[in-house]
């Protein structure tokens, strides 16, 4: 199979490879996919108070296809309202990295990892107001865990 | 410097050998006659060509150079091979007897005999190693088998099947015993009167020879085994398979087998040193690295491993200047990881990260110091981009993770 040069690029040099601190309150984590499917991605996003996001960092296991569609977005979210990075559709990915029918998927894998980290921003935002209120910080660390499953 | 992009995936096709391409070429634009014109010279010497061969591949596996049928390719001969059995033995019994790690045209085929109503048929399981057990093959048998189709070594983590055994049994029991023997045939000694094979299904462009050429053995005495053609027409190959040979592909593939014949033993040698070397040069520099198949009955060119945490097309991907193949399901058409991967027990994700090397002929020390590094170095990259490795490394079991798929 031919690969575009966008997807190449994006797997020869990667953006935005790496991890945030996982009990950083401004970060919201997703993974995506399963190792038996042979794709999983984790996608963070650090996010303000406001609800922009200021910064992503990615992992991916997955073909070259998945690691360049994770990179893409990383880069694509970077700077937007998480309002507007929520209403991202998968077809803006395809068209940007030429996807083939067979690799869309990578496509549709990376529109939810964007999903997945801003709810989990959410419901932790939600967790933390809420413990804060208790004076306790308990609920933060379990949904830490729940995040990163 | 080594020579770049590097071709070390010989268990999909081979390089011609140059001595096999000088054999040919003369049957292109000299000796091009029809080999059934018995009338004239052109006739005669295109013949002599296909005689040659026939005598050089029967001689390869210690068969009679009337037992052997030209084919366009092993596809062909294990179809032939099968249905040509079921076909003409439909009166005696329709079971058949094969294992799950077979290859395509030998599964497809029982799966179209099934599915027409003309056969029932055993899959056996294969061992963690990818091997099968004889004695399941006996327990398989019933007085309606007429066919057992085992292959002499797996194309993918290149085991080697216990064929002699399997072979005694299929004598005991009076049931025709077919062998698929590409992977094998020219890389270790396979002789069908040791090994009790009935049909054999060979191929050219697996050991050096050309595309589009191959050979199904067809045992005529002790038993003689009867197949219904599929092919019809002027009655070419005693019958079994019509239509005009193709003679340059012919005479090569014969050259190919006496070649094979001759240098097989010293080659095998080499071939496996190769192989050892990437194999340790490999595990001395990545942790998590799983071998797939069989540590010691295995072809000598085959190493077939799983780099863990790092998914096997992104890795072809990332080394290509080096051609090996993955037994990744984003490398296959029906989006499934290897089935023959996933039959030895291995787990879904090392099936998405396995790689097969195939040493061949023409592979060099330095190829294989040049691809050990390269592969090394871009799992290392992968794994540093991979968020599996980080999990486990932060100790969480990958199994025990609910995923949201």
């Amino acid at each position: 199979m031919a690969y575009s040069n966008k997807v190449l690029d994006h797997y020869n040099n990667p953006r935005n490879v790496g991890s945030f601190a996982k009990d950083d309150p401004r970060v919201g984590t997703g993974v995506v996919g399963a190792p038996e499917c042979g794709d999983v991605m984790k996608l963070q996003l650090r996010i303000s108070d406001n609800g922009m996001i200021e910064d992503a960092r990615f992992k991916t296991f997955g073909c070259g296809s998945a690691i360049a569609s994770s990179s893409y977005v990383t880069e694509l979210v970077k700077g937007k309202h998480i309002d507007e990075a929520m209403a991202l559709k998968n077809t803006v990915i395809v068209k940007e990295l030429n996807l083939p029918p067979v690799k869309i998927h990578c496509s549709v894998l990376a529109e939810d990892a964007i999903k997945a980290a801003i709810i989990d921003w959410r419901t932790r935002k939600g967790a933390a107001a809420a413990g804060a209120a208790k004076g306790s910080g308990a609920e933060q660390r379990n949904s830490d865990k729940s995040a990163q499953r | 410097m080594v020579k770049l992009p590097i071709y070390m995936d010989n268990h999909a096709t081979t390089a011609v050998d140059p001595r096999v391409l000088d054999a040919m070429l003369p049957y292109f634009t000299q000796k091009f006659g029809n080999a059934a014109s018995r009338n004239h010279s052109f006739g005669w010497e295109a013949e002599e060509g296909v005689d040659k061969a026939r005598n050089q591949i029967a001689g390869l596996i210690n068969a009679k150079s009337k037992e052997i049928i030209f084919t366009s390719g092993a596809t062909e001969s294990d179809n032939e091979a099968i249905k040509g059995v079921v076909e003409f033995y439909k009166d005696k019994g329709n079971h058949i007897i094969t294992c799950v790690t077979e290859h395509k045209a030998v599964l497809d085929s029982c799966r179209a005999l099934e599915r027409a109503g003309k056969a029932s048929v055993t899959y056996l399981a294969v061992d963690k190693y990818g091997m099968v057990d004889p004695g399941q093959v006996r327990k398989a048998i019933t007085d309606k088998t007429v066919l057992i189709s085992i292959m002499y070594a797996n194309n993918e983590v290149g085991t080697i099947h216990p064929i002699a055994e399997i072979g005694r049994i299929a004598k005991e029991r009076g049931v025709i015993f077919h062998c698929d023997a590409v992977q094998a045939v020219g890389k270790i000694p396979v002789d069908v009167e040791r090994d009790g094979i009935d049909l054999l299904a060979m191929s050219g462009h697996k050991i050096y020879g050309p595309k589009g050429v191959g050979a199904l053995y067809v045992r005529a005495k002790g038993p003689r085994v009867r197949l219904t053609p599929m092919i019809d027409g002027g009655g070419h190959e005693r019958g079994m398979r019509s239509g005009t040979l193709n003679v340059p592909g012919i005479v090569g593939f014969g050259a190919a087998c006496e070649i094979a014949g001759q240098e097989m033993h010293s080659e095998a040698v080499r071939m496996r040193s190769l192989r050892d070397k990437l194999q340790a040069g490999l595990f001395e520099r990545l942790d998590e690295v799983y071998l797939n198949g069989h540590p010691t009955e295995r072809l000598p060119g085959n190493l077939n491993v799983s780099f863990a945490y790092v998914e096997g097309e992104s890795l072809l991907m990332g080394v290509n200047d080096v051609a090996v193949s993955s037994g990744s399901a984003c490398t296959s058409a029906t989006l499934e990881p290897s089935y023959v991967i996933r039959a030895l027990g291995t787990n879904e994700e090392l099936a998405h990260s396995s790689i097969r090397f195939g040493v061949g002929r023409f592979n060099t020390d330095e190829e294989v110091d040049f691809v050990t590094e390269r592969v090394s170095r871009e799992v290392k990259r992968l794994r540093e981009m991979s968020p599996l490795y980080e999990m486990a490394r932060e100790g969480i079991d990958l199994k025990a993770v609910n995923w949201r798929a």
